[in-house]
């Protein structure tokens, strides 16, 4: 198939950036999103104009390097998974696409489509572990029993990869999918009990440092995670806050 | 220089233990006053700068990613090994040491993998404690399953994303660590050389990959710990910026690479789909605990299946070829993955492929769904159950333990794993070998270490499933932190390494030389072009079978490769902002070096064992007609690489490998 690509093209963090039209041909359905920009950016270096910065790595969708805005939505118009995963045949000969960078105060744009989400690592930095050391020390991992339940919502919890595609489709640019998932794993599990109100209230107060916004309960990060993660975190989190502040 | 391994004397149980009590302490107020770097924050990496940091030395630490938690590690999907014994089934220290030395085709030294298996019930008292949520059975305790080449079950997983929940452990100990000002992390950066201070590791230099930036780092030791190889194949499972750079240049300044050609072909992969393909996908080892993997035992039926005119649930029952529980009835489907990658080999090269392009086998988990159904339905009670009803309930039991898998899978190849059997083919995936260590983990130069897959430690040639998680952490939480003290000790004078020096000037010259190279070259090909041609030799020439003639070739079309790369590569844009293309030039050019070192590697390995197969060197009769042939007579040795500036010059250094606890035998899974 043949298509327009509009892309967001910035130089570095301080120049003015704008959409700039590409043409690519011949792109087959069954090549990932990733693949046809490889063929842009192969294009573009055999012209000797620079390729196109692009966020990616592991390219199986787990690693959470990958964030384009495309068409409008983050990750792109498939669900349940990365931008990596998103294949060409949901598109159509003749489309024009539309392919911008994470938009959130809270993420400046670093170079193309690039951004800067080092405001998700602060934020884990001010709680979102639990202090123990790795001495190894530590009692038999099978001495204290955890309700299988509990531990599967945990998980469900911690398959969150921390793209931003919650901050980048929502309207206030909130970032309390995240932050609910990573305060929900340790609040589901007896080991995250001790350091719980410590631990939301300092990862709140960072996310509020950031700029990030506040949640309106639209739910659009819900329906944008490629990890399914749910709102319910983002419920379990004001009430862990609450208790904390109680 | 002769190798030393510096493995302690004593029984193999106490040597670990007995050698910990002997060997040198830091006191906590010198550590303060020693800083250590940490190049890479996988598994490895990760746990290891968080433990040293815990400890109190000063920890820099760098990742070319934007967050630790990317790192590759984050995609191991099945699980990790550790000798806990919960099930009952007769495990042990001894068993996974014998299992992990018996898969790796015993190449890899005892006192190491002895000790790996020693300390990986700690490993996940230490998860579980950080809050890693592993997979747990009604009853509250952990769950395991099995993986290839193993008779117990002692694997502990998370859902299909267990290398995602334990880097994330390790990532949330170096958080605690950064935010106490312990660990100073740099993203975005890359590391280009190490520099040597009077023979001893002393820096690095790093580029700022966001501003082009070359910057200088000392440290009394410098630990490298920046994955596999893997990626010198073009297409892998690796990620695309997994890259052998920080490894070849510490090989360029004296540290020796092991057993460049024991690299692993993994078993089930998404085969590939065309020449626009970026990367492979692994689909994890632990499908193969419920999945059949089979080709039509009929020419005719391949051939149909291969043009499209016949679908794989058409065929009935006999006339379908399950060719590993036909070949290993002992182990079945759970070989491990060099015998389950050759034997997919070699039905394909036959003709048996099951896709348009014939290199793909089935994976069927028909069977499991029904088994797994009639259990489900006489759980519930229920009475007659419709063939419909067993099938949902073995697909809801399938999908609990898969579904990101299956889901993965069908998002790829656009078909439903649960309705048609998976189609997989081998894809390269893990490299055993690696930088040369001794028992502290350190290489051939002083104060230079090396952690997780990027050393060549314990999984000889062929490691086994959920092994390598077990590796990264056990060599970061529970080694390294403890043997790179009795080094250290003696560093407690020294005082912070000026970056001001001659050393340092240097080795910042020949980097920003090799940028400035880059950039001004002006070719006329993209630095992929030639990636891609380095992909195909290694592919073709020096992948799953290997032959002399081949592998002489290949050294001779990578050298061609090089040469003209270096002519004609075209790097757009400049240095001093980022630049993707030049980052990848820079990896390539290493990937064209090492590529040749491992095909002389594998022509002068003139035995088979493990994952590097000599087609001169099978069994041509007996019950093991065809397996793999290994020579302990005359290879029984861990090939050291010492540098001598052309890859094909490089000087071979022999460790010989001493099995005092384990027989040597051939490895059988019949």
């Amino acid at each position: 198939m043949n298509l327009t690509l509009k892309i967001w093209r910035q130089k570095d963090s301080k120049a003015k950036g704008q959409m700039v039209d590409y043409k690519v041909t011949d792109i087959s359905e069954h090549m990932s999103f990733l693949e046809m920009m490889d063929v842009l950016n192969e294009q573009l270096v055999n012209t000797g104009e620079e390729p196109v910065a692009f966020d990616h790595d592991c390219r199986e969708g787990i690693c959470g390097m990958c964030s384009l805005y495309i068409n409008g939505e983050a990750h792109g118009p498939d669900r349940g998974i990365t931008t990596c995963q998103l294949h060409m045949r949901m598109f159509k000969d003749g489309d024009t696409i539309t392919i911008e960078p994470w938009r959130a105060a809270a993420f400046p744009v670093i170079k193309d489509l690039i951004v800067d989400r080092m405001a998700f690592e602060r934020i884990q930095q001010a709680g979102g572990f639990i202090s123990v050391n790795t001495s190894g020390n530590t009692q038999d991992a099978n001495s204290l029993p955890i309700s299988k339940i509990a531990a599967d919502e945990a998980m469900d919890a911690a398959t969150c990869i921390g793209c931003g595609a919650c901050v980048a489709t929502c309207k206030n640019s909130s970032a309390m999918l995240f932050v609910g998932a990573k305060v929900s794993q340790y609040a589901l599990l007896p080991q995250g009990q001790v350091e719980a109100p410590e631990r939301v209230k300092n990862m709140v107060a960072q996310m509020d440092l950031e700029g990030f916004g506040n949640c309106t309960n639209t739910g659009a990060c819900e329906v944008e995670c490629p990890k399914g993660i749910t709102l319910e975190n983002i419920a379990r989190m004001n009430r862990e806050l609450m208790k904390a502040n109680i | 220089m002769a190798l030393d391994s510096k493995v302690p004397k004593g029984p193999i149980k106490d040597k670990w233990t007995d050698y910990k009590n002997n060997i040198n302490l830091v006191n906590p107020a010198n550590k303060r006053n020693i800083d250590i770097i940490v190049v890479g924050t996988g598994l490895a990496g990760g746990s290891a700068a968080a433990t040293l940091a815990e400890l109190g030395y000063n920890v820099k630490a760098f990742a070319y990613q934007d967050s630790p938690r990317r790192a590759h590690s984050i995609a191991a999907q099945g699980g990790i090994n550790a000798a806990k014994n919960y099930q009952g089934d007769g495990d042990s220290n001894y068993r996974l040491f014998y299992d992990t030395v018996k898969g790796g085709d015993y190449r890899s030294r005892e006192a190491n993998v002895y000790r790996l298996a020693e300390v990986s019930g700690n490993i996940i008292d230490q998860c579980v404690a950080q809050g890693v949520p592993f997979a747990r059975d009604y009853g509250g305790l952990l769950d395991n399953r099995s993986f290839g080449g193993v008779l117990v079950s002692r694997t502990f997983y998370a859902k299909g994303q267990t290398g995602q929940q334990l880097l994330l452990g390790a990532y949330s100990a170096m958080n605690r660590q950064i935010a106490r000002g312990k660990i100073q992390m740099y993203n975005r950066h890359e590391m280009l050389d190490v520099v040597k201070i009077d023979g001893k590791a002393r820096g690095i230099i790093a580029r700022d990959l966001i501003t082009g930036e070359l910057e200088r780092h000392s440290a009394h030791a410098v630990v490298i710990a920046t994955g596999g190889y893997g990626n010198v194949y073009f297409l892998s499972t690796n990620a695309m910026g997994s890259n052998a750079t920080a490894a070849w240049k510490i090989h360029k300044k004296g540290a020796y690479f092991a057993n460049p050609c024991f690299t692993q072909i993994h078993p089930t992969c998404i085969p590939r789909s065309g020449d626009y393909q970026s990367k492979l996908t692994l689909m994890s080892e632990s499908l193969r605990n419920d999945g059949r993997i089979w080709v039509p035992a009929k020419i005719e039926d391949a051939k149909a299946i291969q043009q499209g005119k016949l679908k794989p649930t058409d065929l009935a029952e006999e006339d379908r070829d399950y060719y590993l529980e036909r070949r290993y009835p002992a182990f079945g489907n759970l070989v491990p993955r060099d015998v389950a990658s050759r034997a997919a080999k070699e039905r394909c090269d036959a003709g048996y492929g099951v896709n348009a392009t014939g290199e793909a086998v089935y994976l069927d988990f028909a069977s499991a769904i029904q088994r797994y159904g009639t259990e489900q339905a006489k759980i519930h009670n229920i009475k007659n159950p419709s063939e419909a009803k067993i099938y949902e309930l073995g697909q809801a039991v399938v999908e609990a333990k898969y579904g990101n898998l299956f889901q993965m899978y069908e998002k790829i190849v656009d078909e439903n794993p649960y309705k048609t059997p998976m189609m997989i083919y081998p894809a390269t995936h893990y490299t055993m070998g690696g930088i040369w260590v001794d028992y502290n983990l350190m290489t051939t130069v002083e104060g230079l270490y090396c952690i997780g897959e990027a050393n060549f430690s314990d999984h000889g040639a062929n490691r086994l499933g959920a092994s390598a998680l077990m590796q990264g952490l056990a060599d970061g939480y529970f080694v390294l932190p403890y043997t790179i003290g009795d080094y250290l000790s003696h560093d407690i004078r020294t005082g912070k390494i000026p970056t001001d020096t001659k050393e340092f000037d240097e080795v910042e010259k020949e980097v920003k030389d090799r940028i400035d190279f880059f950039i001004n070259n002006k070719g006329t090909k993209s630095v992929d072009h030639f990636h891609k041609r380095l992909g195909k030799v290694m592919w073709d020439k020096v992948g799953m079978s290997r032959n002399a003639k081949d592998l002489t070739a290949a050294m001779a079309e990578i050298k061609a490769i090089r040469e003209e790369f270096w002519k004609d590569v075209k790097v757009p844009g400049s240095a001093n902002e980022m630049n993707v293309e030049l980052e990848k030039a820079g990896r390539v050019a290493d990937f064209l070096e090492l590529g040749e070192l491992f095909a002389k590697d594998a022509l002068v390995r003139e035995e088979s064992c493990g994952g590097h197969f000599r087609e001169e060197s099978a069994e041509l009769d007996g019950p093991q007609k065809g397996e793999a042939k290994r020579n302990d007579k005359d290879f029984a040795f861990v090939s050291a690489w010492e540098y001598k500036g052309e890859p094909a010059d490089a000087v071979l250094h022999k460790e010989q490998l001493e099995f005092k606890d384990i027989e040597l035998k051939q490895r059988s899974y019949k």
